[in-house]
């Protein structure tokens, strides 16, 4: 066990799977010598070589296409894009390619390809360096999303994700890189280093994807969030002083349903919290699948806490993120409907 | 040009013009091919394989030709392949232009949804196919099923794969033609333009990766060099001397854009390597032996980590875009009649005849013994049903496969689906 950043676990979990499995391969825009411009590849290429872990020129489509490749020949690519935000030229290779190559050739080519990307808002990125586009993930058919929000879970997730065979996309909360982050931008940061789960145990561990974990138990209101807005939920329940039961879904597809199902029926309410902006984000989703399992036992209508339908602006930072006041506010909502 | 000239000379420059590239003749009009320049055959050097892009420049605006006028091969690129090595080819490309022929007119009678045929352009697949060696892997695009036939792929199968029936190796998952072959080294194809060629550039890389002998052949169309992966692996084939060949098939068309739209006003296909710093060539499409020659060329040099090369296959479209086009609509309809470098199966047959190991009997010999091949292939395959027969992949398969194991909301819709 050793206490590790969120960064010093995503590295570990990479270092940790280098060292099993030859056919694991990093690479991605400064990753190489630099170690990264987050430092999540920092020492892998000394320890592992130019060949297991390199620069790759500026190119998102290129980064991902060539992984595609890699991956249907048999390598474990667990390649990095910049920023989320930098994506899209990708998008094309991660839809029409990754996504479906299993499916189309009838299993005689599959992608086991992890795309890690920094995501997420909160650090005056502005428009290209905030957004959350898990929703653009969520939507494809044969890929898998999964959003840490914390050291432990990021190391365990990344390695389940390194070892699936089918493409993950790993979305790393960058507010989160360093310490948790509860909204209040305007308090210094707790270090991960004074938190439970900045304890991150060494070795190979795997957390399964598809399962979701209570962060904390409630009885007044269920509250499904992920990433950052996990941190930011549990501080809005405390000064609030709600009976919040906070599910962190940990991995957006596949769903943990029956822990969200389990939790609402017994709550009678839920409240959905992303970063990401509202309209088709993936709280539109989980509104209707709660809505489809918990009818007969919802006593409000289900609220959804997100992102304005705006790009994300930079002065504005704390006017647009979902804080803590907002999320309050609607966990007041809800139990007073 | 001269009202270039005229732009520069005079004092105030003129209201700006958009210049939209037209080809030199469309529909009603009388074909013209003069802009190809056509270099007699054997007059382009062969290089030593381990030769810098530089110091060939000029063979990425030439074309490399083996086979002459009269049917003979000559020049330093002939003499690789024996006459049973050339009557094979010759097999190879007959059936592909057969089942073509076949698959064309089963579309026709309703029995599949779509069809793409290759006509014209049987040399490029046929003979670059035997140029690799086993475990080499193709990229193909949706005109590259030469490539299949060559490596022995069955004709059953990809009738199979055509009429989406209950023996189609991808289970009734893809539409027509989009074959997928790992055993035969023919990558899965995928309806999006050009994705394909930068991920044999990262295949040819994880194989240098694990020191392995395989080398990866990328393909492409002259239209779809236009699309971002075009480029992105160009830069990553050049950067990391990835062990690809970059085959670009320049038929002249995409679907009906002259390929003066995706190349512009100047250069050749071939000519976009050098920016790279990748050894480019240019060969005769239409010629067998040609393509042959220049695949084993640029094979020979990946296999020996020498890194890439481009390769700009000159030929013509002849058939159709698809069983959905009609090119009457964009281009004279003799177009292909006048095109110089002939036909692909024409030129290597009577090559074999002037080398005394073929006839004009013996052709049609073989053209009848192929033809019932093909046909009892297809009739074997149609045992097994076709598109809207009742004899289809189970619509259980359709939710199986989107990932290495089922995850419960699929389980829950397939239910839903009461399959």
């Amino acid at each position: 066990m050793t206490r590790r950043t969120m960064i010093e676990a995503i590295r570990d979990a990479m270092d940790v799977m280098m060292s099993r499995d030859d056919d694991v391969v990093v690479f991605g825009e400064d990753v190489g010598y630099f170690g990264g411009v987050f430092r999540a590849t920092q020492g892998l290429q000394a320890k592992y070589g130019t060949s297991r872990c390199f620069d790759t020129p500026i190119s998102e489509l290129g980064i991902v296409g060539v992984a595609v490749g890699m991956a249907a020949y048999g390598l474990k690519p667990c390649v990095e894009i910049q920023f989320a935000d930098y994506m899209y030229p990708a998008y094309d290779q991660i839809v029409s390619e990754a996504a479906r190559l299993r499916y189309r050739s009838n299993g005689q080519f599959t992608c086991p390809l992890v795309v890690r990307m920094p995501t997420g808002g909160g650090i005056f990125g502005g428009q290209t360096h905030s957004q959350s586009p898990e929703a653009l993930f969520t939507h494809v058919c044969g890929i898998k999303t999964v959003v840490p929000s914390n050291p432990r879970d990021a190391k365990g997730l990344l390695i389940s994700a390194i070892e699936d065979p089918d493409p993950v996309i790993f979305l790393e909360p960058k507010r989160l890189y360093n310490g948790p982050f509860d909204g209040h931008h305007d308090r210094p940061v707790t270090p991960w280093s004074k938190h439970d789960l900045g304890e991150v145990d060494d070795g190979h561990f795997a957390i399964p994807l598809g399962s979701a974990a209570i962060r904390r138990q409630g009885k007044a209101v269920t509250i499904l969030a992920y990433g950052t807005m996990v941190h930011v939920a549990e501080t809005a329940a405390a000064e609030t002083d709600i009976d919040a039961e906070i599910i962190d879904l940990r991995t957006l597809l596949p769903l943990d349903l029956d822990t969200i199902e389990a939790s609402v029926k017994k709550t009678g309410r839920c409240v959905i919290v992303h970063e990401a902006t509202l309209t088709s984000g993936f709280g539109a989703e989980l509104c209707a699948l709660v809505q489809t399992r918990c009818f007969y036992h919802l006593e409000a209508p289900i609220v959804r806490v997100a992102g304005w339908d705006t790009p994300y602006p930079h002065a504005q930072e704390w006017d647009y993120f979902p804080g803590p006041a907002r999320i309050g506010r609607a966990l007041i909502e809800t139990l007073e409907a | 040009m001269s009202s270039r000239r005229e732009a520069v000379r005079s004092p105030e420059p003129a209201p700006l013009k958009l210049h939209v590239p037209e080809p030199a003749v469309r529909p009603g009009g009388t074909p013209d091919f003069s802009n190809i320049r056509i270099p007699r055959a054997g007059q382009v050097d062969r290089p030593n394989v381990d030769v810098d892009a530089e110091a060939i420049r000029d063979l990425a605006f030439s074309v490399i030709r083996v086979l002459n006028r009269d049917g003979e091969a000559v020049g330093p690129w002939a003499g690789a392949l024996s006459d049973s090595e050339l009557l094979e080819g010759l097999r190879h490309m007959m059936t592909l232009r057969a089942f073509d022929a076949r698959m064309q007119m089963a579309q026709r009678q309703g029995k599949t949804s779509f069809y793409m045929q290759h006509m014209g352009e049987e040399a490029v697949s046929c003979a670059f196919r035997k140029a690799l060696a086993p475990g080499d892997m193709n990229f193909p695009t949706y005109r590259q099923a030469g490539l299949l036939i060559a490596g022995g792929y069955s004709l059953v199968e990809m009738a199979c794969q055509i009429y989406s029936n209950t023996h189609d190796p991808l289970k009734g998952r893809q539409l027509p033609v989009m074959y997928s072959s790992r055993e035969h080294g023919f990558f899965s194809i995928s309806g999006n333009l050009a994705t394909q060629y930068i991920q044999a550039v990262g295949w040819a890389m994880a194989s240098a990766i694990k020191n392995d002998t395989k080398i990866a052949i990328a393909w492409i169309g002259d239209g779809a060099t236009a699309e971002s992966d075009f480029h992105a692996a160009l830069v990553f084939a050049s950067t990391y001397r990835a062990p690809v060949v970059l085959n670009i098939v320049n038929n002249q068309w995409a679907i009906s854009t002259f390929q003066g739209i995706a190349r512009g006003g100047s250069g050749t296909f071939a000519a976009r390597g050098l920016g790279f710093g990748i050894p480019a060539l240019r060969v005769d499409g239409n010629d067998y032996l040609a393509v042959h020659a220049v695949a084993k060329w640029a094979c020979e040099r990946a296999r020996r980590n020498l890194g890439p090369t481009l390769i700009e296959h000159v030929t013509y479209r002849v058939g159709a875009h698809s069983t959905s086009d009609d090119p009457a609509g964009y281009r004279p309809k003799t177009e292909s009649e006048a095109w110089p470098l002939g036909d692909p199966v024409i030129r290597l047959k009577n090559h074999l005849i002037v080398r005394g190991a073929w006839s004009e009997e013996r052709h049609k010999q073989a053209e009848a013994e192929i033809l019932d091949t093909v046909i009892s292939a297809q009739k074997e395959a149609e045992s097994y049903g076709t598109l809207h027969s009742e004899q289809r992949p189970s619509a259980r398969d359709m939710f199986e496969g989107v990932f290495a194991e089922m995850p419960p909301h699929l389980r829950r819709q397939r239910q839903e689906a009461g399959v």
